[in-house]
């Protein structure tokens, strides 16, 4: 039974956690993907406004927990998603016709974009703020476990314990049925296959009649709902902080250029990629070797590549190696 | 205009005389920046203690203490400095109250302080370089250093029969020089930290760091950390099943930890520095009456840090600097007469006919080692969801 309590005390304390990291960086890298494929530069204002989506979600549970609304042992605030999705529609359309529409209309370089997102960040970073304080915020209720990891010993009598917060389960499993729908989408309907269209030769889809004032409203909404339950989950499974929301910018970035910018399946890719190397790199792999190796093998040392503090390190380094080696990411996307 | 003029220079000059019999102490806290919430009530507690003192009209023949308040800003080392100094040359102190967060307070001293020869107590840098710290005899402090309660805490989690522990602490001079103090007297006692590790406040997940403790084993977790990212650390490990038994510093006591970590914290235990009988008591009552909040933190610290100025200006028999830093150590410590708050009249009655006192003050003061408090502590374990003590150490 070693290899399998190996493998139980692996998947406590590091693949579950990655999968669910994975599957919330997934949805953040999306929306950034789809907007430098369609709308052609890069969004910094992402992760704050991730953070705001994230807010009105908030707002809208204690609305319903107020009116004694709930769906236990789910937690409200799914019921509330689609309420955050109004929000952030509106907003993210109305920063759109006041901020990228000028820059569209004369021609802005692709910098110019970058610069005025950054904009966009800082105001939806303040009105967060505003509204929610710079501190932690809970708003996860209903059943916190599938099951602990007292009662998965109890269960299994094994020597190691494995717990699954529902939290992490909400998130891969909306994950993945997001990820089935979008592609879908994009794939096999007219308004996905215009955007795609757009995404390859703006030119030649103007031609053909594509309106291009539709497909962006469009790429804003689909942006809005990603943004939306990538911040949800994350808040559910790790709480909501500003601070945070603006951090997961970088793995973020670096999940959808790893994957090759512009292509959905290689923001999938890379946000996994991506949350399994910050946290394998940084796991100490003693415990789990322990039980591998044979007796008298055990290691002494901790087994661990970089100190946990380096988290970010990691995230860099691959940004930068893909940058210098691969800049069209595993997936051949576009090149910054 | 004329006259105007003529009548501001006579105010001034007669206020300029009214205060020559008045000895200036100042208080230098951080009325801005990250403590900006309890540094009032630490200078309205340093002030009753002057009150006191001039009300009884006994201080050095019938001269009177005025506080100056200064802003340390607790982060801003140069601009502490430029305060301390200000008040040194221009207001002309005698002596400081202050300051308060260890780094502006070591800048304050070995810049300022010690080329003045100004004598300081502070009643809240609790770093334990300053037990280290030569300072010609100028400072002294009415807070413990966090040394002595790593070695405290040690003790408790030993005597619990824990000889294996990880330990996690906050990524800041305050985390480390606790950790450090922890790790050497639970080494000493013949204990082994499995790994120790540093967390960062306010992240969203603490797994890998968690992760990182569990893989290197032991009976229970000792976190030397504040509410947020300790609390964190902790609910993070008892979900994981990593650990069952927490030990905690003083940085993680209050209400916000239990309502954070819920069924996580039960049977946790605990030191915090902590004031209890008649001194205590004796303050609470007086700062009712003067509407001052007693129970803020370091609020007692800062009257005893006061009050031990002055009196040690009586002993001396003269507010002068020398003299003062010269006297500190004889009224805090024993032999004397045992003086609590709302007695430093008796106190200075007996200095003044040449006797001796023993200072206890609102924290039961006594100056150990290069003259700073032995500290008094709470141990505490959580039995459902309350704070329960244990003894005191």
């Amino acid at each position: 039974m070693e290899p399998l309590n190996a493998l139980i005390s692996l998947s406590n304390f590091m693949l579950i956690p990655a999968l669910a990291y994975g599957s919330q960086l997934a949805l953040g890298a999306l929306g950034i993907t789809l907007i430098f494929s369609i709308l052609r530069f890069a969004h910094f204002a992402h992760g704050d406004t991730m953070a705001l989506g994230t807010a009105a979600v908030i707002g809208g549970t204690l609305f319903l927990q107020a009116q004694g609304v709930s769906i236990d042992p789910l937690p409200t605030a799914l019921l509330a998603i689609p309420i955050g999705i109004v929000v952030m529609v509106l907003y993210l359309l109305a920063a759109d016709r006041l901020v990228y529409k000028y820059f569209r209309k004369v021609k802005a370089k692709p910098l110019t974009f970058v610069m005025a997102s950054l904009g966009v960040m800082f105001v939806t970073n303040g009105i967060t703020r505003l509204f929610m304080g710079v501190g932690e915020t809970r708003f996860e209720d209903g059943q916190r476990f599938l099951f602990t990891v007292r009662e998965f010993r109890d269960f299994t009598g094994m020597a190691e314990g494995m717990a699954l917060r529902s939290a992490q389960a909400i998130t891969i499993i909306t994950a993945l049925i997001v990820m089935v729908v979008l592609f879908w989408f994009l794939n096999r309907t007219r308004a996905g296959k215009s955007m795609r269209a757009y995404s390859d030769n703006e030119d030649l889809a103007l031609l053909s009649g594509i309106n291009p004032e539709r497909v962006v409203v469009i790429t804003w909404t689909i942006t809005a709902i990603l943004l939306v339950l990538a911040g949800t989950l994350y808040g559910l499974d790790k709480g909501f902080r500003p601070f945070n929301y603006f951090q997961l910018l970088l793995p973020m970035f670096a999940a959808a250029i790893l994957g090759g910018l512009g292509s959905p399946i290689g923001a999938i890719v890379g946000a996994y990629v991506v949350a399994f190397a910050e946290l394998g790199i940084t796991y100490a792999w003693r415990r789990v070797f322990s039980y591998l190796m044979p007796e008298g093998l055990e290691p002494t040392s901790m087994m661990q590549l970089l100190p946990v503090d380096y988290k970010f390190a990691v995230t860099f380094a691959i940004l930068v190696i893909v940058l210098l080696f691969r800049p069209t990411g595993i997936f051949k996307g576009k090149v910054i | 205009m004329k006259k105007l003029l003529m009548a501001s220079t006579a105010l001034a000059l007669s206020a300029g005389m009214a205060l020559a019999d008045d000895v200036k102490i100042g208080v230098l806290l951080g009325f801005t920046g990250p403590i900006e919430s309890i540094t009032p009530h630490m200078a309205d507690g340093a002030e009753m203690a002057f009150n006191e003192i001039n009300e009884s009209g006994l201080f050095l023949g019938g001269q009177t203490i005025t506080s100056v308040r200064a802003d340390s800003t607790c982060v801003d080392s140069s601009a502490a400095q430029a305060a301390a100094e200000r008040m040194i040359s221009s207001d002309g102190v005698v002596a400081i109250m202050g300051a308060d967060c260890s780094g502006v307070t070591m800048a304050v001293l070995q810049n300022v302080a010690m080329s003045a020869g100004i004598p300081m107590i502070s009643p809240s840098a609790t770093s334990p370089a300053f037990t280290t710290t030569e300072s010609n005899g100028l400072f002294y402090r009415t807070s413990p250093s966090d040394a002595r309660q790593g070695a405290i805490l040690a003790g408790i989690v030993m005597e619990r029969g824990f000889s294996e522990v990880a330990l996690t602490y906050t990524n800041n001079d305050y985390g480390a020089g606790f950790a450090n103090a922890f790790e050497e007297s639970f080494i000493a006692m013949g204990g082994t930290i499995t790994s120790k590790v540093a967390h960062e406040e306010a992240r969203g997940d603490y797994s890998a760091e968690v992760g990182q403790l569990a893989a290197a084993g032991g009976d229970a977790m000792v976190i030397l950390g504040y509410v947020d990212g300790g609390g964190s650390m902790l609910r993070t490990a008892y979900e994981l099943g990593a650990f069952e038994q927490f030990f905690i510093g003083d940085g993680m006591f209050g209400d916000e930890l239990i309502a954070a970590t819920g069924e996580a914290i039960e049977g946790t235990i605990g030191t915090i520095p902590w004031a209890a009988g008649e001194g205590a008591d004796r303050f609470h009552a007086l700062a009712e009456e003067a509407g001052v909040q007693g129970q803020s933190s370091y609020t007692r610290e800062s009257y005893d840090a006061a009050a031990l100025l002055a009196l040690a200006a009586q002993a001396a028999g003269e507010a002068t600097p020398a003299g003062i830093a010269a006297n500190i150590l004889n009224v805090a410590n024993e032999p004397g007469e045992e003086i609590l708050p709302g007695e430093l009249a008796r106190g200075l009655e007996i200095l003044a006919a040449g006797g001796e006192i023993n200072f206890m003050g609102a924290t039961n003061v006594t100056l150990v080692g290069p003259g700073e408090a032995a500290g008094f502590y709470r141990e505490y374990v959580v039995e459902g969801g309350e704070y329960v003590t244990v003894q005191f150490h």
